[in-house]
């Protein structure tokens, strides 16, 4: 059993400080869904609307078409996976999972007997006895995750779960959390700052910046068709070309930067005469051959190369504030580049987005 | 760190302030065993074990219920101490958690009322407590004994509370209100439990607290007496070294808990 | 109170906040308002009170300055409760500097776990303990014969030079603790500093230390104080004859003078001048009371 979750017109203030702007989204039954965004941009503070520790200063939340003002946390029909998962100390493993049923005068060997089951989901049966002290990082996670599942709560809602972990147990963790979340279809509201785990998890994204939803969408229509200029330099990387608007002509449009003439697709609100942003990411970034060969193209001087395992990063100073950057698969004649060498660079416009300018995201 | 002589210098210092902490201690133990109608160490009349005799047979101080029916010394230091538990730790506990919650001035305010008990005189709390208790009609006695120790008792219960709530992670709360405990099962079942080793601290600080209690007592106890007030009226009028006696008994009382507490301090120090 | 509410629910609110009534109010602050104002009123019989007999009145307070005699004795108190504040600083100040800087964390612990052994055995045990100690006859004066420092027994207990000492006694400890946990936020380096710098030892505490310790030992000094003020049994049991301590005074207003309203005003002064000296520590050297706590 899952609900959907729907926010209308979200507010949150703390005194003359506004944490959450008039978020209105609905989250539908059964998704994975993630809040993006770097800290501070609002996220927290909507997962706690949801779940019931705030109340919105404007605006609606409804869970199941309902709407939630007045009714607590132990109340709703959600689970909330604490950032530092907050098991109790106390107590041993089994009595962490099975709280939720003591709670509602589940009686004890019945609440022995769902805390090993819902161990097991989360393979880890052998640790029931254990005290939350003697787990690893992954293991409290997981004992967490049963937790919250015990009391079959209709909307998971988790904090930033995998940032304590470190990279491997973080990438094995990403894929067990949305086996656990298919498994059960219940609805999973996430939140991250990192972009690499809300693309590979989620079924739609929302971006957020300072309290302001940017934009919802599939993973892929949130990293090909970024709708603002933060979107496209927040998740994943992007050069940026800062221009004016030149001739547009249905869905591609000409910027005119201090480097040459580029043509891109226009995206959102991109109008003719208007100041903007041009995006290419360095993975469509071509050097060499292949780039005069585009139909975009500069000249920029090569400065370094970073080798990142399966691909590089190729630096080059194009004159723009930051260097000019491509990625691209590892090859031998990248060796053989000297500092300060001429490098042809190029995109094809498909490839690069225009938006009206705007904030990008912080470094 | 220091020159070679001022280490000397405070080295003497501190055993001879040790000397002097400890020596009424062995006076009062040496006394204890001075075969001497008054309680002195000079001149030794000999070794003797009849105060210990004397002790352990007057009635006035175990006695459960003399001609009068009143009862002796230890029940009523017992009864009351018992009283004072009861009574203070439930209290001083919730004013605990309610200050813990508050912040800013309000907190600041608060705190300090229920800090300023501490810097009032006894007797002024014992005459305090007395004056409006008669006033309502009420009489003295121990039961006003009783709650003129939990003005101030209270006090030290908070603070302890106060102290180990500051280490609460407030999410653990947070966490089980999410998971349906009401309010009442989060305090049960998380907060309490975790507050168990201040609280049972609290309690014995409590009933010793209110055992060695003497000049709030004084004011309050209409006639009656605890160990405190016995021992009192008697080195005014006629003591023996019975008195050493019992105090001989009350500190290796002490000991023996100080060597527990010590114990204990060490077990609980490796586990959390 | 929202935050109250939301944390802790509705019912256990309530609760909070009645025991917090019951306590701060029932017990603490109606009493004092009563005395306060039981102590203008005169003596009455019973049958009186209510009646045009029963006024407001100063006459309880006028006494004191009236009679010569516990004037006297109301500025011995003060003073003496003064003089045994300085000595126990005196004496804990080395003990608390040593115990923050110069020991180990282990020692510190078994020291002060020793310096509060003493102090759990009743305070009428205690000083008693020092009666026979001081006594004309007693070991002090035999071991002070024998060792040949003093030809003839001194009379340790006139005046108030017993209820001083044993007054020190007891309260030292009050003093050693919030001296000791003041210096040890202190940065052993600044005094190795000074050290270093080649101020002598006695500049190096006068100007390094103390204004660093200066919290704790001012609340050391408002507890000793508060202390020796109300101090009942250390100076009916230590104190020469004809020498009293304002507090036996008020206990005979109560209970041999049959005059509670006039006991009340003396207690009642009692306090006001402990406040006195409470606040005035604390105005003095710019303390606050979230500072005392142990």
């Amino acid at each position: 059993m899952s609900q959907e979750v729907a926010l209308e017109g979200v507010t949150r203030r703390f005194g003359e400080f506004t944490a959450v702007r008039n978020v209105t989204l609905t989250i539908r039954a059964g998704e994975f869904f993630s809040f993006l965004g770097p800290s501070g941009c609002g996220k927290t503070t909507i997962l706690r609307m949801i779940s019931g520790f705030i109340d919105p200063s404007d605006g609606v939340v409804r869970i199941g078409g309902k709407d939630m003002r007045g009714i607590g946390p132990n109340k709703r029909p959600t689970a909330l996976i604490f950032q530092n998962l907050a098991l109790f100390p106390l107590m041993p493993v089994w009595q962490n999972v099975a709280f939720g049923l003591e709670v509602r005068g589940v009686g004890k060997a019945e609440r022995r007997k769902r805390a090993e089951e819902l161990l097991g989901i989360v393979e880890l049966t052998e640790s029931a006895d254990k005290q939350v002290a003697q787990l690893s990082g992954g293991q409290r996670q997981r004992v967490a995750i049963a937790r919250a599942l015990a009391v079959e709560p209709q909307v998971m809602l988790l904090d930033e779960p995998l940032s304590a972990l470190d990279l491997k147990l973080r990438q094995y963790m990403r894929a067990e959390l949305r086996r656990i979340q298919q498994r059960t279809g219940v609805t999973f509201i996430y939140i991250t700052h990192d972009q690499g785990e809300a693309l590979t998890m989620s079924d739609r994204i929302g971006v957020m910046s300072q309290g302001v939803l940017q934009q919802v969408g599939t993973p892929l229509e949130v990293y090909n068709d970024p709708a603002t200029p933060f979107v496209a330099s927040f998740v994943g990387e992007a050069n940026v070309f800062t221009g004016r608007i030149g001739a547009a002509n249905g869905t591609l449009g000409q910027i005119e930067t201090e480097h040459g003439i580029y043509t891109g697709r226009l995206g959102r609100g991109a109008r003719s005469g208007e100041q903007a942003m041009l995006f290419v990411r360095p993975e469509h970034m071509r050097i060499g051959a292949a780039a005069t060969a585009a139909q975009n193209h500069m000249t920029a001087a090569f400065t370094h190369a970073e080798f990142e395992g399966s691909f590089v990063n190729v630096f080059s100073e194009g004159g723009l504030r930051k260097p000019v950057v491509a990625q691209t698969r590892s090859d031998p004649s990248l060796l053989r580049l000297q500092p300060g060498e001429a490098l042809p660079m190029g995109f094809d416009p498909t490839d690069a987005v225009i938006l009206p300018f705007g904030d990008l995201a912080r470094e | 760190m220091e020159s070679k002589t001022a280490r000397l210098i405070i080295n003497i210092y501190l055993a001879i302030f040790l000397l002097y902490l400890f020596a009424p201690l062995f006076v009062m133990i040496a006394a204890a065993f001075n075969d001497s109608k008054f309680p002195t160490v000079m001149p030794w009349r000999g070794f003797t074990l009849r105060w210990f005799s004397d002790l352990w047979a007057d009635d006035r101080i175990w006695g459960i219920g003399d001609e009068d029916g009143r009862l002796g010394a230890v029940a009523n230091s017992v009864l009351v101490g018992l009283a004072v538990v009861v009574i203070a730790v439930p209290i001083g506990t919730l004013a605990g958690l309610l200050l813990d919650s508050l912040r800013g001035r309000v907190r600041s305010a608060l705190y300090a009322c229920m800090v300023a008990p501490l810097l009032v005189p006894g007797i002024i709390i014992g005459i305090s407590t007395l004056i409006f208790w008669t006033r309502l009609g009420i009489s003295p006695g121990l039961h006003l004994s009783t709650i003129g120790q939990c003005s101030f008792i209270c006090s030290y219960v908070m603070l302890m509370v106060v102290a180990r709530l500051q280490r609460l992670d407030r999410s653990l709360e947070e966490a089980a209100l999410d998971l349906g405990a009401s309010h009442a099962q989060a305090l049960r079942l998380i907060v309490l439990p975790y507050l168990r080793p201040s609280l049972l601290t609290a309690a014995v600080l409590a009933f010793f607290q209110s055992f060695e209690n003497f000049n709030t007592t004084l004011f309050t106890r209409g006639g009656a007496n605890t160990v405190t007030i016995f021992i009192a009226s008697h080195i005014r009028t006629g003591v023996t070294p019975e008195i050493n006696a019992l105090g001989l008994v009350l500190i290796s009382l002490t000991v023996i808990a100080a060597i527990v507490y010590t114990v204990r301090r060490g077990a609980t120090a490796a586990i959390s | 109170m929202k935050q109250l509410v939301d944390r802790y629910g509705l019912t256990l609110t309530g609760a909070m906040l009645l025991a917090t009534f019951v306590w701060l109010v029932g017990m603490v602050i109606l009493p004092y308002l009563v005395m306060v104002d039981f102590s203008f009123r005169p003596n009455l019989l019973p049958a009186d009170v209510g009646s045009e007999r029963d006024h407001y009145t100063f006459d309880n307070y006028e006494t004191l300055f009236r009679n010569e005699i516990h004037f006297v004795v109301f500025l011995r108190t003060l003073w003496g409760s003064a003089l045994a504040t300085f000595l126990c600083l005196c004496v804990a100040y080395p003990v608390a500097y040593f115990l923050a800087m110069m020991a180990t964390p282990a020692q510190a612990a078994t020291f002060l776990l020793l310096l509060v052994i003493p102090f759990w055995i009743n305070e009428i045990l205690r000083t008693f303990a020092w009666f026979i100690i001081l006594a004309y006859n007693g070991p002090l004066n035999g071991v002070l014969r024998l060792l040949g420092v003093i030809a003839s027994p001194v009379r340790w207990l006139s005046g108030s030079w017993g209820v001083i000492a044993g007054m020190v006694y007891a309260y030292t400890v009050f003093m050693v603790f919030p001296v000791y946990n003041a210096v040890l936020t202190l940065d052993r380096n600044q005094v190795e500093a000074a050290r270093d710098l080649g101020a002598p030892l006695w500049r190096i505490h006068w100007r390094v230390v103390i204004p660093h310790a200066k919290p704790g030992i001012t609340v050391g000094c408002i507890l000793v104080f508060t202390a020796a003020a109300g101090s009942y049994i250390v100076p009916s049991i230590l104190a020469a004859p004809g020498t009293r301590w304002f507090t036996e005074i008020i206990y005979q207003w109560f209970y041999e003078g049959q005059n509670w309203p006039q006991g009340s005003a003396y207690a009642f002064l009692l306090l006001l001048l402990c406040l006195v000296f409470v606040f005035g520590m604390m105005r003095i050297f710019r303390v606050g009371l979230s500072d005392i706590a142990r």
